[in-house]
């Protein structure tokens, strides 16, 4: 796991954007157990209650759950990861198609530049 | 009950008044910086934390009780400048430190020595001045306090070492103590945070949660500062 901050924003919500990216894409498995809190802090450098805060705000979004005592799991719910997934496709899209037409770019010719570029 | 409290602190010395009505609140488990220019109190403020000074009038309480051998006992404090015997090998400071105080775990300073691949038998004189900052580091750090209080522990030091120390801070960071660290240095070291107080003229300015601040005032704690400051 390799996490990137700038110092701009809430560090929590950093985190739990970049969690979030890990648990939609299966690199922490659906089902999977996550690392201690204190574990997952040193890993990202972050202070252990910021990170606290951070995996309390992805349970509120049911992407994990704790099991007593057990520690925290992601979810099992697929719909939910494909949901989380399909709203992440979906930023990221208008992100490129903004970005195009600020350079300029009609519909159609940003069609054409992803047809070009392989995928 | 609040792990340290200082209550309408002032300082002066002579008629220059360092310190003006101090208010504030440490409880348990937490990273707090206190962030200000060089000159506007930070050192004066920690010195009297740690006994070293006397206020001029207010009150500082440690777990509820006035400061004093109790206090010292439970406090873990990284001076600005180092008082160290140069002549004595790292062996022998971690001697120093465990017949000084009773929380001192000589093991854990053993393994953190041996991390950095140093050999306990060497000098301090003999080692780099960074190496020298992150060996202090280790001593204070490797002591089981309740408040660890360290005076700008990035001065002048690289970036590697800046990483190194951060991340000691953080390993050896637990919940039931707190860490207040001075600088003014506040790019390198917002990150770990989690509450900040800016000190200015002697005065604290601002008391926030550091996630908070840069939600609400939209950057980072360092612009913040900036603009506040004009630095």
């Amino acid at each position: 796991m390799n996490f990137v901050f700038d110092n701009d924003r809430p560090i929590y919500i950093q985190l739990v954007e970049q969690l979030e990216i890990y648990i939609i894409s299966g690199k922490i498995k659906s089902g999977g157990k996550l690392p201690s809190v204190r574990e997952l802090a040193l890993k990202t450098k972050v202070n252990p209650n910021t990170m606290q805060k951070a995996l309390v705000e992805l349970e509120d979004l049911k992407l994990i759950y704790t099991e007593r005592t057990n520690g925290k799991y992601v979810t099992k719910d697929q719909k939910l990861l494909d949901k989380f997934k399909d709203k992440y496709a979906k930023d990221k899209t208008q992100k490129y198609i903004d970005d195009m037409k600020e350079l300029g770019f009609e519909k159609s010719e940003i069609v054409e530049f992803l047809k070009e570029e392989s995928i | 009950m609040k792990l340290l409290e200082c209550k309408h602190v002032y300082k002066s010395f002579d008629k220059k008044e360092v310190l003006k009505d101090i208010n504030l609140k440490i409880p348990k488990g937490k990273i707090i910086g206190l962030l200000g220019k060089n000159g506007m109190g930070k050192t004066t403020l920690i010195k009297l934390i740690n006994d070293l000074l006397t206020p001029t009038s207010g009150e500082i309480l440690i777990n509820g009780k006035e400061i004093g051998i109790d206090s010292k006992k439970i406090i873990s404090y990284l001076p600005e400048r180092t008082y160290l015997d140069k002549s004595m090998t790292i062996k022998q400071t971690f001697k120093f430190f465990s017949e000084f105080y009773d929380d001192f775990d000589i093991e854990k300073a053993k393994r953190l020595i041996e991390d950095l691949d140093l050999e306990i038998d060497t000098k301090i004189s003999k080692m780099s001045k960074g190496m020298q900052e992150k060996l202090q580091l280790i001593l204070v750090m490797s002591r089981n306090a309740e408040l660890y209080i360290l005076d700008e522990p990035l001065g002048g030091v690289d970036p590697a070492t800046r990483d190194y120390i951060l991340d000691t801070i953080l390993n050896n960071f637990n919940e039931k103590a707190s860490v207040l660290i001075s600088t003014h240095l506040i790019g390198d070291i917002e990150r770990i945070l989690d509450e900040v107080i800016f000190i200015d003229k002697g005065k604290i300015i601002l008391s926030s949660d550091a996630d908070k601040l840069r939600e609400k005032e939209k950057g980072s704690i360092d612009e913040i500062f900036r603009r506040m400051f004009k630095c």
